[in-house]
């Protein structure tokens, strides 16, 4: 037993931006401190905001007005700005296998979420003894308070079946994202080909930041058979999981025997 | 035998219309403190019967969530997935997750699986199949919220409410 098996522990759950996203605190105070709920308010209440202003589903949203010429960059509220950055240092560090700049015009949104996520979760962090994560549609910010304090068990979804786990990996502080198709079908695209790729089935990374976990697993994704290799040299502070389509059927029993090295890179 | 069966069925029964969550598409997302709401019968796919294999499970110190993560053993809603119907079941001790169990396993589930070779040795290594995973939170390709009422976040997360 760890101390925090026996720390009290609360969850939070609301919908934005089109997807489940859910508040864990554990610690001394999260039933009783007074500031405590209003700081998860204010989680939920900043990932509104970041939605109204960058969703591509509302027609009123700074991004599509500005995709539509409405709105000048400069005009652009500083998060859209900053973002617009993001972008552009996304699509650089992952030659081009991350790119906003999508048909239909400036499209953030493979950026946009892991960012907010992350910044939302930096008003948890500043609870006071307090562990922390915020897991949005299956992308996690987490941290833990005191240096001595276990980590938070982060299970890897079977993307073939979604009550079953991969594997289970402690973090203590960062992210933790996963891009593929189980959720939501093909909706990731290879930009140099057009091509959907179907290589892989999830490609899950863990590391310092929430942000680029996001980016580089889904541009991993789009990379398809050699994402693992791309990933070493281009993401090598994460660590990966990869779930291929069409890998060697391993029988049920007896695999426990087989000689294969993880696909977990360190 | 066929009497058992139906006793077990029963009991499982009764404890998914304790503890299923909504899963009617028209449904939002509980709210914190909300507490899951029960299936009416006809939609637990138990009594359809055929299809899968229902096993039968030991709930010792069944509560409701929202019990401020004290403990208690919580069943997901049964989910149709491309294999058959699946259902999972957590227990939670201490606030945390002990176990989750599949309640039930659609017959296609033990033949070879098709996960790759690379991510097999994984989950033997780690003795991290579903059935004895400690975690507290789940990392997914983004799920909808539809997909979300079937998670295992959601079970977590209903564990903690309130």
């Amino acid at each position: 037993m760890t101390a925090g098996m026996e720390m009290p522990r609360r969850s939070w759950v609301e919908q934005i931006m089109g997807m489940p996203i859910s508040v864990h605190l554990r610690g001394p105070g999260v039933s009783t401190g007074p500031g405590v709920a209003r700081v998860v308010a204010a989680v939920f209440e900043q990932l509104r905001q970041v939605d109204h202003l960058m969703s591509t589903y509302r027609a009123d949203s700074e991004v599509i007005r500005h995709r539509r010429g409405e709105l000048t960059l400069s005009r652009c509220h500083p998060w859209v700005r900053e973002v617009v950055e993001l972008c552009e240092q996304a699509r650089l560090r992952t030659d081009g296998y991350f790119d906003a700049r999508l048909p239909g015009g400036f499209d953030p949104s493979g950026l946009v979420k892991g960012w907010a996520v992350e910044r939302a979760a930096r008003l948890l962090a500043g609870i006071d003894a307090c562990d922390y994560y915020l897991n949005a549609g299956g992308d996690i910010a987490l941290g833990v308070a005191a240096p001595d304090a276990p980590g938070w068990r982060v299970g890897i979804e079977d993307p073939r079946d979604p009550t079953r786990i991969l594997a289970v990996r402690e973090a203590r502080c960062g992210g933790v994202a996963t891009s593929g198709s189980a959720a939501r079908g093909a909706h990731i695209v290879d930009p140099h080909t057009g091509r959907r790729p179907d290589d892989l089935l999830a490609v899950t990374l863990i590391g310092p930041t929430l942000l680029w976990a996001d980016v580089y697993a889904t541009a991993a994704f789009a990379r398809g058979a050699d994402a693992l290799h791309w990933l070493r040299t281009h993401a090598p502070a994460y660590e990966a999981l990869v779930v291929y389509r069409d890998g060697r059927a391993a029988p049920a029993d007896g695999a426990d025997q087989h000689p294969e090295p993880p696909a977990w890179q360190a | 035998m066929r009497k058992i069966a139906v006793a077990i069925a029963s009991t499982i029964c009764g404890l998914v219309l304790l503890f299923t969550y909504p899963t009617s598409t028209g449904q939002t997302v509980a709210a914190a403190g909300a507490l899951p709401v029960a299936l009416p019968p006809n939609e637990s796919s138990l009594s359809s019967g055929g299809v899968s294999a229902p096993l039968p499970q030991t709930s010792n110190s069944s509560s409701g969530p929202g019990t401020g993560g004290a403990g208690g053993t919580f069943a997901g809603s049964t989910s149709k997935t491309r294999y058959g119907p699946v259902q999972v079941q957590i227990s939670v001790t201490g606030g945390r997750i002990t176990a989750a169990t599949l309640l039930q396993v659609p017959h296609e589930a033990g033949r070879t699986d098709r996960i790759n070779s690379q991510a097999v040795p994984i989950l033997n290594q780690e003795t991290v199949q579903a059935q004895s995973a400690q975690i507290d939170t789940v990392s997914g390709a983004t799920y909808t919220s539809d997909g979300y009422m079937q998670s295992l976040q959601s079970a977590i997360d209903a564990a903690h409410l309130g």
